[in-house]
């Protein structure tokens, strides 16, 4: 599946011939390699579930968490590089702050999405930087219903119902497809997600 | 030398040419009175009336003066209430960025007391006092913990706390009813006296108030409660 952008692929700000940004593509890659992170939108709820890579018996319980609380009312599941991942949580909180300042209120999850959105997208139009090396999926319960929207390294998000990022979303994803979203409760998708 | 010193330019003196829109020390516009709080055994009781007044008018009588920061802890405030609405952005957002961090530390009364004596401190040594009186309390350590911080920064800790007026009429009477050991229900019914005379000698009081509760199974405010007048001996008043 790889293949060599020869000469086309040193920085962000460059197209190759085929008109791909290949470092965006290789930060893609450097998710496929960590723990599998899934989550599922029911009818009240958004539930995450993320697989524990332990890499060793030396570290402390609770490292390497991915799961993150962005807002009361939003949370954040993360795959890829973690460091870049938690820029990443640090920015979303801040917006989530500033609006409350602003606005009085929680930010709506489509708002907040956007322009978490629009930073990542930022980092792939220079050379000087880097993309980020991780996707985040984003949920939230909202008076309007629950939400769930996933930020890829490219910048590119869309809502789900169901979303899988890192070494076997694969066959999450496949799983996935055979639930029927709309009618769950999020107790159910919770059993379902630890089967996964 | 002189001009730079002269009264009205103080604040700018202070905090160089650059310091934003000119604050001396204000006026406060819409104020809060009393606050009173009593530490009992395993916890903390609050209350504060509903009334912001503009000067001598009784003119918003719905405005909650207790503010719940999490299940151990809790603020009354007194005075401005633009500035205690100030404050209160402020420090709910603390507590949300300690909620997004999940890891069990939470805002402590003890360390919302001292932050809020280093703000309130700072703020009048620049002479833009934010002009409010602020009772702190809750549960720190397992046991009851309340303190004050004014305008001025003055701070000090207490088991028995009441702010402006209610320093001068509520304290002596709180005083004489407060043992180490007081219970919930004494210390409920102490504030519930204390509103209640209050209400009869502070000319800015009101009969509604909001009744709050710090215990380790959490916090709660209650209201708005009614304050029930006895007004029977006016009669024998000429």
């Amino acid at each position: 599946m790889s293949s060599i952008g020869t000469g086309y692929d040193l920085s962000a700000s460059q197209f190759s011939p085929d008109g791909r940004v290949f470092q965006v593509e290789y930060a893609q890659k450097a998710i496929e390699n960590s723990g599998t992170a899934i989550g599922l939108r029911g009818k009240n709820g958004v539930v995450f579930a993320m697989e524990k890579l332990v890499t060793s018996k030396l570290y402390e319980p609770g490292a390497n968490r991915r799961l993150f609380g962005i807002d009361r009312h939003i949370g954040m599941a993360v795959g890829g590089l973690l460091a870049d991942a938690r820029q990443i949580v640090e920015t979303s909180r801040k917006e989530s702050s500033n609006y409350r300042a602003e606005y009085g209120g929680d930010v709506p999850l489509r708002y907040l999405t956007d322009r978490v959105a629009g930073y990542i997208h930022a980092y792939t139009l220079y050379s000087a930087v880097r993309p980020f090396g991780c996707a985040v999926i984003l949920g939230s319960q909202e008076p309007t219903g629950p939400s769930m929207y996933m930020i890829d390294p490219s910048g590119v998000y869309y809502g789900y119902k169901g979303c899988a990022i890192g070494k076997a979303k694969q066959a999450a994803k496949t799983e996935m497809e055979k639930l029927e979203f709309s009618n769950m409760n999020i107790r159910e998708l919770v059993k379902e997600a630890a089967k996964m | 030398m002189s001009s730079n010193l002269s009264f009205d330019s103080f604040s700018t003196a202070i905090a160089g040419s650059h310091a934003g829109p000119k604050k001396l020390t204000q006026t406060p516009v819409t104020t809060g009175t009393s606050v009173l709080a009593v530490k009992f055994n395993g916890g903390v009781a609050f209350g504060a009336d509903t009334l912001g007044s503009y000067g001598s008018l009784a003119r918003f009588r719905n405005c909650e003066r207790l503010l719940k920061i999490n299940e151990s802890t809790m603020i009354g405030c007194m005075g401005d209430y633009a500035d205690f609405q100030h404050l209160k952005d402020i420090i709910e957002q603390m507590a949300i960025d300690d909620l997004c961090k999940d890891d069990n530390i939470t805002l402590s009364p003890r360390s919302l007391h001292s932050w809020l004596t280093r703000v309130l401190y700072n703020k009048r040594s620049k002479m833009d006092p934010l002009w409010t009186t602020v009772v702190v309390g809750g549960i720190e350590k397992g046991e009851g913990f309340l303190g004050f911080v004014d305008k001025l920064g003055t701070a000090y800790k207490d088991p028995i706390i009441a702010t402006g007026y209610g320093s001068m009429i509520a304290t002596p009477l709180m005083r004489n009813a407060w043992r180490p050991d007081l219970t919930q229900a004494e210390a409920v019914k102490m504030v519930e006296d204390s509103m209640r005379v209050m209400f009869y000698r502070d000319a800015r009081a009101f009969h509604k108030y909001h009744l709050g509760i710090v215990t380790a199974d959490g916090c709660q405010i209650q209201g708005p409660l009614e304050v029930q007048p006895d007004w029977s001996i006016a009669s024998l008043i000429r």
